[in-house]
């Protein structure tokens, strides 16, 4: 399996971190926009786990203990994000309730 | 099954990691406690919440003698700097307690929920603090901050609230996606998720050690400087803390200011031989954010966003306390930071105490307008608000100029002279919208009829006095204070020696 090199997960979790961050910038959908945000998390999860998976990587020269905490990061961050889709798909709702749209262009009551 | 006799689990500092425990348990018994209320009343709700912040601060005071200690897997660690910041967020975190009932009554939102979730997000932001494992700086910031996303959007019927809410959701979970690929790459780098690792990395002559660690600590360190509202991450902040119920904006510009601020000056303490790469940044980002700061508060007419603009400014005079520190280690102490931090929180929670007197009917209205006549209705509470601006201006004896004379101090002891002699103008720039709050109180009469019955409760009222009294007192106390935080009479030995404590990897 370590046939794939290092550099390939790492060029695919910024390849996916890119688009995500590119998508939150261009879309006005709150919920779409979410979804970039998940997709870039997942990027760093990729990055952690392939991180954790070559250790010792050609980045670094001497092996140690350590590397297990990759894999144990993305547990956190796994549970991190679902923690945020609660919270964000929420704030959603309330918004819809009060609106009865979303739109991101539409909120800007506040100005100066 | 057998198991190795070699795995015995670690044993584990319980008194390490009590503050935190106390907090969020806090937290939960004050959620369960809420079910069994007698219908909407608080009050045994804002009890247990206050004990178990009062236990907190009596066990962090306890182990203020103790020596350095990490738990847990090194994921919890115990210094003087960790307790101080934790000390002040507990504290903050009562003020903030104290006056919000009364204004979320009088917003028509008493939900009890606001303070498990009060709790909970000062329990993220003590996590932060007191760590040097960056996996624990990340969830002590996304607990800090699921938990202010919340309660940001807590007025359901308010656009703004709700309008601030998802701004702070949206922008603050990109910021921390940042902030995580970061810690992902140092991780890659060092091989680990100690901050230690950082400067044993850095030394490194390999190019591919070098460079990823480069790209990470940027990302991680644009993810704090989001959270503190530096230039030019900090479009979010105006919009946030005008849209926020007042009690929330407080504990933004307070508890999550006070985290991310400490958290930066650690992360900085143990990337020393980086300096040459991030303080040349870092001085244009501390520039850009006092001028950003302090001319876009000029133009405001809504008190809160002015505060938020407030907050920006106040947090670049932090980033040039904590360059001037991680110039020369040496000869600046770590404490002017904090003690800047604990005048900036006692001077931002006293100001917005007496703004929930806006608060009325289910509204809220926080334009200048909106403060005239103060001083008809409550003279102590409008000399107050008067003493707590001219703090934030820097007028002699109050603390906010004591805390602007030590940075500024320590900008020239560090030979920074270009963030001294900004810091010196936007300071004098800060007094056109300052001197408008002042102007609003005690100048403009109000247009209508003017009330002579005191508004402000009890809660309200006791919060912004001893806010204002420590604001005025703070001079006096300045070497009582600093010892206190620095744990000796040498000017923070102790401390900026556990700071600057090399790694032995």
């Amino acid at each position: 399996m370590n046939d794939v090199p290092l550099l390939v997960y790492l060029g695919i979790g910024l390849f996916m971190f890119v688009t995500g961050a590119v998508g939150v910038v261009v879309r006005r959908n709150p919920v779409v926009v979410f979804m970039c945000i998940e997709l870039m998390l997942n990027a760093v999860n990729l990055t952690f786990l392939a991180f954790a998976r070559y250790a010792p990587s050609p980045l670094v020269a001497d092996k140690q203990p350590t590397w297990m905490a990759g894999q144990m990061a993305v547990i956190f961050v796994m549970a991190v994000a679902a923690a945020e889709v609660a919270v964000g798909l929420g704030i959603i709702m309330a918004i819809f309730r009060l609106k009865n749209k979303v739109d991101l262009d539409e909120l800007s009551s506040m100005r100066g | 099954m057998r198991l190795n006799p070699l795995h015995t689990p670690p044993s584990i500092d319980w008194m390490v990691v009590s503050p935190v425990l106390a907090v969020s348990v806090g937290g939960v018994l004050a959620l369960l406690l809420a079910m069994f209320r007698p219908k909407a009343d608080n009050t045994a709700v804002i009890w247990t919440s206050l004990l178990a912040l009062f236990g907190a601060g009596y066990a962090l005071v306890a182990q203020l003698p103790l020596p350095e200690a990490s738990t847990f897997g090194d994921m919890v660690y115990r210094d003087r700097l960790g307790l101080i910041a934790q000390l002040l967020i507990v504290i903050s975190t009562a003020v903030v307690i104290l006056f919000s009932e009364q204004y979320l009554r009088a917003r028509r939102i008493p939900f009890s929920e606001f303070y498990p979730l009060a709790l909970w997000s000062s329990a993220g932001a003590m996590m932060m603090v007191s760590t040097k494992s960056l996996l624990m700086v990340f969830i002590g910031l996304e607990v800090l901050s699921i938990a202010l996303y919340v309660m940001a959007g807590m007025a359901k019927q308010s656009n703004r609230s709700e309008e601030s809410a998802i701004k702070y959701f949206l922008l603050g979970s990109f910021a921390s996606a940042w902030l995580l690929l970061g810690i992902a790459y140092i991780f890659g780098t060092t091989g680990t998720l100690n901050i230690e690792a950082i400067a044993g990395a850095a030394v490194s002559d390999n190019a591919l050690v070098r460079g990823p660690l480069l790209f990470g600590f940027s990302l991680l360190l644009i993810g704090l400087l989001f959270k503190a509202a530096l230039a030019p991450f900090h479009q979010w902040t105006p919009d946030v803390y005008q849209g926020a119920p007042i009690n929330v904006t407080a504990f933004m510009a307070t508890v999550s200011k006070a985290a991310a601020v400490v958290t930066l000056l650690r992360v900085l303490n143990h990337a020393l031989p980086l300096k040459d790469f991030f303080i040349p940044a870092l001085t244009v980002v501390a520039m850009l954010t006092m001028i950003v700061g302090n001319i876009a508060a000029l133009a405001q007419t809504d008190v809160k966003r002015l505060m938020g603009y407030s907050s920006i400014a106040n947090a670049g005079y932090l980033l040039v306390a904590i360059l001037a520190h991680v110039k020369s280690p040496d000869q600046v102490p770590v404490t002017t930071t904090l003690f800047f931090l604990v005048a900036y929180a006692a001077t931002t929670l006293g100001l917005f105490a007496i703004l929930t007197l806006a608060a009325k009917d289910g509204k809220e209205e926080t334009s200048f307008a909106d403060l005239n006549g103060l001083y008809h209705r409550e003279p102590i509470l409008a000399v107050c608000l008067a003493i707590l601006s001219f703090s934030l201006i820097g007028v002699p004896p109050l603390a906010g100029f004591l805390g602007k004379f030590l940075i500024f101090q320590d900008a020239i002891v560090a030979e920074q002279l270009p963030l001294a002699v900004v810091l010196a103008i936007t300071s004098v720039i800060s007094i056109g919208y300052y001197l408008k709050v002042v102007r609003a109180t005690w100048v403009d009469e109000p247009q209508g009829e003017i009330s002579t019955r005191s508004v402000l409760p009890g809660g309200a009222k006791f919060a912004a006095l001893a806010c204002t009294g420590i604001v005025v007192l703070l001079m006096i106390l300045q070497t009582p204070v600093s010892k206190f935080i620095s744990g000796s009479g040498q000017p923070s030995a102790p401390l900026s020696a556990s700071a600057n404590a090399q790694p032995d990897r």
